[in-house]
């Protein structure tokens, strides 16, 4: 045991001692949460929409104001002119036209039906499935608005509905960054743990310093957990450090327990470390080793949940997450802090995770011989 | 020049000798392409969510039944009580919860207006949107249903088009995203490394005492790169094109230029990162930590730049990832020629220059 | 007993022979040169020896302990010194002799007393709290020397401990080995320099794999009827 406090001493010192280093392991990582949480969100405003009014009538005019009232819309050109519209589709200065065609007010009046065309710049999907599903929302309310006016039709003699109402629960202001700063964080903490530790090890492998332990009585195990403890301990202080930030600074609800988060991650850093430790028995330069985190950790993070739900991805993508470690920390870690997830909710991931950590491991260091 | 090429060729053999780091080079952008391509996408299908209908008629049982019929929702389990409603969404599977009071149908025909409640998780406030977007156009559309075809008065119908992208392929969207940030995190990381890895090892002195001027060490050492990450660029355009069905529709040429010129900006990002390195660790944690997230975040490769707040709008500008991409995506898919993507060329073209002479000025200073 | 006691050792790489039944014996206290052109098998025999490679045949004893069973025996009590610089740069000269310390094992008290003593003797009390990445090239390689036999071993093996050093320098390096070997540390040293062979008690010198010659250095120039060790050696190595 006094071996590893030796080499833990060491790893420390190497570890403060790199200022750049250090810059990038506690001060990135900490203006990236502060920073980057604030990009995370979907909730688009003030799209750019073009409208095209060939009717200029008083309902026309409604539908424009009411679109533009919603928020979602901001009008970038209003005009008759239909090849200007499609022009700044074409150039992304708007998102959305809105062609509403001569005489929308009189035949919706005189033939009951009139139909306007929404045109999308449909590149970007989602934003393109958003914009549509706002436009298509505030004029089926305008229509709505207008049908009550018209025939002063009252909740009685009118047809039956069914009245939705809905509620968000666990982030009622719909606020993103309380679901982002989590899953930032975790890929914060991932970085350092997975990157870290292997590349350690190579280094010395690298500069030839591993000979000289070698022939030394360090122990295979005392070697490893001196190489990997210190980025652990690093990476719960990390996490510790993100947490109090995402508390002061983005209101994050801690719903749960903490102690059951830093439980989890204590055993999740495990897993991330162990496979630096498997990556560095296997790779000769420092260069190989990052490569390969580097490939692993990027389809681990955008696999992960952390960016685009899981739920989303086809199943064969969604089988492969039981695969992913940074998958379940995603989901525990938000879990536990907006839904106030408690024990019984995670024990099964964290029996996973545990397993995951043990066989990376076992397998690490049955890789890492200290004799050939 | 001769010196120059023998130079390269150093590299070039030091490249292709590293086997695994070829494999990883060329095999792993690949893979990731390949499996982002299909497995990013914002399209919500089967969302796990748990129902409570507490009136159990006829008709609630063909809302639910509605509700799943398309590919949006998929029920995980039926609650009996309100009370098990919050136990349900801890254990994290479930993302809505849709509550049908009792009398369901009774109060749809006799008091024509019924209730139905949707509780989403909105932990993720996005898809908590969607979802409940999704849910409340089923659920008109049930409500249209049962009062028959009788058609109202005063109806607005409203035709869509989706324009470039009719399909809403997210795949559109995110080849691109994928593409920039691999050809920019393989490049720049690529870079710094191994110029870091030089000096690490102390061969970067030996380098300078040799006649070169400092600048064609640098190129040297620079060049092949460019080489392997075009080829990448090409490898994954093709993957674009023939697995994923993006379309070219402007210059093949011009899209080819624009691939090297952000070849180039992404290498002189990394000369950069390795001017002020001296480490491989600290060079790759720099590009790494520096640019993974910010190019995943700001670049509106995943998350739409509009939508956040100003100054981050602003800091997104610095970024030549966004840039990169909204060229990629005008001449593939509007096919936009060189008159309308010149201010982004413009604007890459800048900033290549700008890394590059700053790293000279660095390393200058460095060497005196 | 003999510190190093070798019966046939042999070590294959698949069909390739890197040493061939070496045998030999190290005597206490003796400062045994270990010689051989590039390739000859110096570093293979000698990573044996350390407990880093297992022997493909054969057997070997050091401090008395089996290198097949015992490795672990073999390092607590030998020191080492790599050809390629084994400090840790980017330490301080005084944590680098702590963390060696540390892990042979020894307390608190006796690494702060080895510490001083270390420092004193080789003058370098004032870059104690210099990073190691400060000093030149011929103190480093002083210091880790000093390190090396820091937990007291009863043999040191030294392996081209002086590549790259100054001739006053190595000077000075020789008489920090001599001091070593006065005190009872078997020295085991490989090295390229012909002048060093001389230094040693006696020398062994392997061709392809094997000892062709092993005799004090007096006796070898008489053996072989040279004027110098380097005539030994080229004789030998043109030999084969």
């Amino acid at each position: 045991m006094r071996t590893i406090r030796f080499i833990l001493q060491k790893e420390f010192l190497q570890i403060f001692r790199n200022k750049s280093m250090l810059r990038i392991i506690l001060v990135i990582p900490i203006v990236q949460l502060l920073v980057l949480s604030n990009a995370a969100n979907y909730e688009i405003k003030n799209l750019a929409i073009d409208v095209v009014d060939h009717d200029h009538s008083a309902w026309s005019q409604r539908l424009v104001n009411k679109l533009t009232a919603s928020g979602y819309f901001k009008i970038y050109r209003h005009s008759f002119d239909r090849k200007a519209a499609f022009e700044d589709l074409e150039l992304d200065k708007a998102d959305i036209v809105l062609m509403i065609p001569p005489h929308f007010e009189r035949d919706l009046v005189r033939e009951n039906e009139a139909t306007l065309q929404l045109l999308v710049n449909a590149i970007n999907g989602s934003k393109a499935g958003l914009a549509n599903g706002y436009a298509n929302s505030i004029i089926r309310d305008f229509n709505q608005g207008i049908r009550t006016e018209w025939l002063a039709m009252d909740k009685h003699s009118g047809p039956a509905v069914i009245d939705v109402t809905y509620s968000n629960w666990f982030n009622v202001r719909l606020d993103y960054k309380v679901f982002m700063v989590p899953g930032i964080l975790v890929a914060l903490v991932t970085m350092i743990a997975a990157f870290l530790s292997g590349m350690n090890i190579v280094k010395e492998k690298e500069i030839g310093t591993i000979e000289q332990l070698n022939v030394t009585p360090i122990r295979k195990h005392h070697f490893i957990l001196g190489k990997l403890i210190p980025f652990w301990i690093v990476a719960l202080f990390e996490l510790a450090f993100g947490l109090l930030i995402g508390k002061l600074v983005f209101s994050l609800p801690i719903g749960g327990s903490l102690w059951l988060i830093f439980l989890f991650a204590a055993v999740y850093l495990w897993v991330m470390l162990g496979m630096g430790l498997l990556i560095s028995t296997f790779t000769e330069t420092q260069q190989q080793a990052m490569f390969i985190a580097w490939f692993f950790v990027i389809i681990f993070l955008l696999m992960s949940g952390l960016f685009t739900p899981v739920e989303n991805m086809p199943q064969w993508a969604q089988t492969l997450t039981w695969f992913n470690p940074i998958a379940y920390f995603v989901k525990v870690i938000r879990m536990v802090l907006l839904k106030g997830s408690d024990w019984g909710n995670i024990q099964s991931y964290l029996l996973i995770m545990l397993a995951y950590a043990l066989v990376m491991n076992g397998v690490a260091i049955l890789n890492y011989r200290k004799t050939s | 020049m001769r010196q120059f090429f023998v130079f390269a060729r150093k590299e070039f053999y030091h490249i292709f000798r590293d086997r695994r780091t070829l494999l990883i080079l060329f095999g792993m952008p690949i893979v990731q392409v390949i499996i982002f391509g299909f497995a990013i996408t914002n399209e919500i299908k089967n969302a796990d969510i748990a129902v409570l209908d507490q009136s159990k008629d006829h008709y609630s049982a063909r809302l639910i039944q509605k509700l799943t019929a398309g590919s949006y929702f998929r029920i995980d389990r039926n609650l009996q009580t309100p009370k098990t409603i919050e136990a349900a969404f801890r254990e994290g599977r479930i993302k809505m919860a849709v509550v049908i009071p009792p009398r369901f149908g009774q109060d749809f025909f006799h008091l024509r207006k019924a209730q139905v409640q949707l509780l989403a998780d909105a932990g993720d406030p996005n898809t908590a949107t969607t979802l409940v977007n999704y849910a409340r156009a089923i659920i008109g559309n049930y409500q249209q249903e049962l009062n028959g075809p009788a058609a109202l008065p005063l109806t607005i119908n409203t035709t869509v088009r989706m324009q470039y992208n009719p399909a809403l392929k997210s795949v559109f969207l995110f080849v691109p995203g994928v593409m920039t940030l691999i050809l920019l995190l393989v490049s720049a990381m690529m870079t710094s490394i191994t110029i870091a890895r030089e000096k690490e090892l102390g061969t970067m002195e030996i380098l300078l005492v040799s006649p070169l001027p400092p600048h064609l060490i640098v190129m040297g050492k620079v060049v092949p790169y460019i080489v392997l990450s075009f080829i990448n660029a090409l490898v994954i355009l093709a993957m674009g094109v023939w697995i994923f069905g993006m379309p070219v529709k402007g210059s093949v040429v011009l899209l080819l230029a624009e691939c090297v010129l952000f070849v180039l900006t992404s290498l002189g990002l990394g000369i950069l990162i390795s001017t002020v390195t001296d480490k491989q660790q600290t060079a790759m944690m720099a590009s790494m930590m520096g640019l993974l997230m910010p190019t995943v975040l700001l670049s509106g490769f995943i998350f739409p730049v509009e939508s956040m707040p100003k100054p981050l709008q602003w800091l997104s500008n610095i970024m030549p990832a966004k840039w990169f991409i909204i060229i990629l995506k005008d001449i593939m898919l509007k096919g936009s020629g060189l008159r309308e993507v010149w201010p982004q060329t413009l604007l890459l073209t800048g900033m290549t220059i700008f890394f590059i002479v700053l790293s000279i000025r660095k390393f200058k200073i460095r060497l005196s | 007993m003999q510190p190093i006691v070798t019966n046939a050792l042999t070590k294959k790489f698949g069909s390739f022979i890197a040493t061939n039944a070496i045998t030999f014996e190290v005597k206490q206290g003796e400062i045994f040169g270990f010689l051989g052109a590039n390739g000859a098998g110096k570093t293979t025999a000698m990573r044996m020896l350390c407990g880093l490679l297992r022997p493909s045949s054969g057997t070997a004893k050091v401090a008395g302990y089996d290198v097949y069973t015992q490795a672990d025996k073999v390092k607590q009590n030998i020191g080492y010194m790599s050809q390629r610089f084994s400090l840790y740069e980017d330490l301080k000269v005084k944590e680098n002799i702590r963390f060696y310390g540390g892990i042979y094992g020894l307390r608190n008290g006796e690494i702060k007393e080895k510490t001083e003593r270390l420092l004193q003797k080789l003058g370098m009390e004032a870059e104690a709290d210099q990073l190691v990445s400060a000093l030149p090239l011929g103190w480093k390689q002083k210091l880790a020397f000093s390190v090396a036999i820091l937990h007291d071993p009863s043999i040191v093996f030294l392996d081209e401990p002086t590549g790259g050093v100054d001739p006053v320098t190595r000077r000075q390096f020789w008489d920090l080995i001599y001091e070593a070997a006065n005190r009872g540390v078997t020295v085991f040293v490989t090295t390229h320099y012909m002048d060093e062979a001389e230094y040693c008690d006696r020398v062994s010198i392997m061709v392809d794999g094997r000892i062709q010659a092993l005799d004090t250095p007096r006796q070898l120039k008489a053996q072989f009827g040279a004027e110098s060790m380097d005539d030994v050696f080229l004789q030998l190595a043109r030999g084969k």
